[in-house]
């Protein structure tokens, strides 16, 4: 009986996950197509959708090593994007603290966007949920999109190398991001940080090595930091 | 690109892990505590704080062009910022932003 009740927990999860394809997969063979036209091979594509899978990191990273930065800051840019997920693992502990370490390390590994924001609304549509049940919905929601994950990258990545360049590709990081920085402009915090990054990324260009992208995103960070807390205080 | 094969593998697996380990901080580190809401503060705007940086110079100084501004890649951000704004939904933006893209590209050619 047990087992077929996570089983069918495990199979919501799948569905749960499915519309999360339409934006994985395009955004995926993106990064395919992305980080072959900038000069990766194919083991390296696939490495970065492998052992990162995230996304807005992987495409920071490919974009600013097309302008050869120096590795320390490709790496520092890319991290400070996934600091948000600290936030995920915080919110993740009083769900997975109990399961083994094997279990916990998994989870870490597919704890991105989409598992994160299924798995939050689950467990509190069905605070009644016992371990083993939210483990088989978070594994079921990543069994559906981490390999499309993994597979669309290669599409790009194989198709990358017959796309000409009067397709302005070098325009798609730009526009995708753009896309998904919208929906993130939740509070007038986070548009004051937004703002504050984009008028810093300009001012500050003539910083060597890319470092103005770290001082700008620090000083916006804050930015954002400092206008919720004003936002709270005036209520 | 300039790197070496062995550095964009170290880059790689540098990025595999120090993510591995974010994403593990309280799963597996810290255990079972709660982020102080200072911290919390300044982790939710990380994302916003890092991509319209990342993108400004690119929207309006292109290496395609020189670093100079051109009209098809202008409209087509206006065109992103726009549908993403009224429809708050990425697919579509995406959709409009390449479509203005090449659209007026064609036009200007």
């Amino acid at each position: 009986m047990r087992t077929t009740t996570t089983k069918r927990t495990f199979l919501k999860g799948m569905r749960d996950g499915s519309p999360f394809l339409i934006v994985i997969a395009p955004f995926s063979m993106l990064f395919g197509v992305v980080g072959t036209e900038a000069g990766l091979n194919l083991a390296q594509v696939m490495g970065f959708s492998v052992l990162v899978i995230a996304g807005s990191a992987q495409f920071t990273a490919i974009q600013l090593m097309t302008e050869n930065t120096p590795v320390l800051i490709v790496l520092a840019s890319a991290l400070a994007i996934n600091l948000r997920m600290a936030m995920y693992s915080a919110s993740m502990i009083s769900h997975f603290g109990p399961l083994p370490l094997r279990k916990r390390v998994l989870v870490s590994y597919l704890l991105v966007d989409q598992s994160y924001a299924s798995a939050m609304v689950e467990y509190e549509n069905h605070p009644r949920m016992t371990l083993a049940h939210k483990y088989a919905y978070f594994l079921g929601v990543m069994t559906i999109v981490a390999p499309f994950w993994y597979a669309f990258t290669y599409v790009g990545a194989v198709l990358g190398t017959s796309i000409p360049p009067e397709y302005a590709l070098d325009f798609a990081v730009p526009i995708t991001f753009l896309a998904l920085i919208m929906p993130a402009l939740r509070t007038l915090a986070h548009v004051a940080a937004a703002v504050v990054s984009v008028v810093l990324a300009l001012t500050l260009s003539w910083i060597p090595y890319n470092l103005w992208l770290l001082v700008a995103a620090f000083c916006a960070m804050v930015t954002g930091a400092q206008v919720e807390l004003w936002l709270e205080r005036r209520r | 690109m300039t790197y070496s094969d062995l550095s964009i593998w170290l880059l790689i697996f540098a990025m595999g892990i120090g993510t591995f380990l974010i994403r593990f901080s309280f799963l597996g580190l810290v255990g079972d505590r709660k982020l102080s809401p200072w911290v919390l503060r300044h982790l939710r705007y990380t994302a916003v704080a890092v991509m319209p940086g990342l993108i400004a110079p690119l929207i309006l100084w292109p290496d395609a062009t020189g670093g100079v501004p051109e009209p098809s890649r202008l409209a087509a951000a206006a065109a992103t910022l726009v549908v993403g704004l009224l429809t708050r939904n990425v697919i579509w933006a995406i959709i409009a932003g390449a479509a203005t893209l090449y659209s007026v590209g064609y036009l200007i050619s």
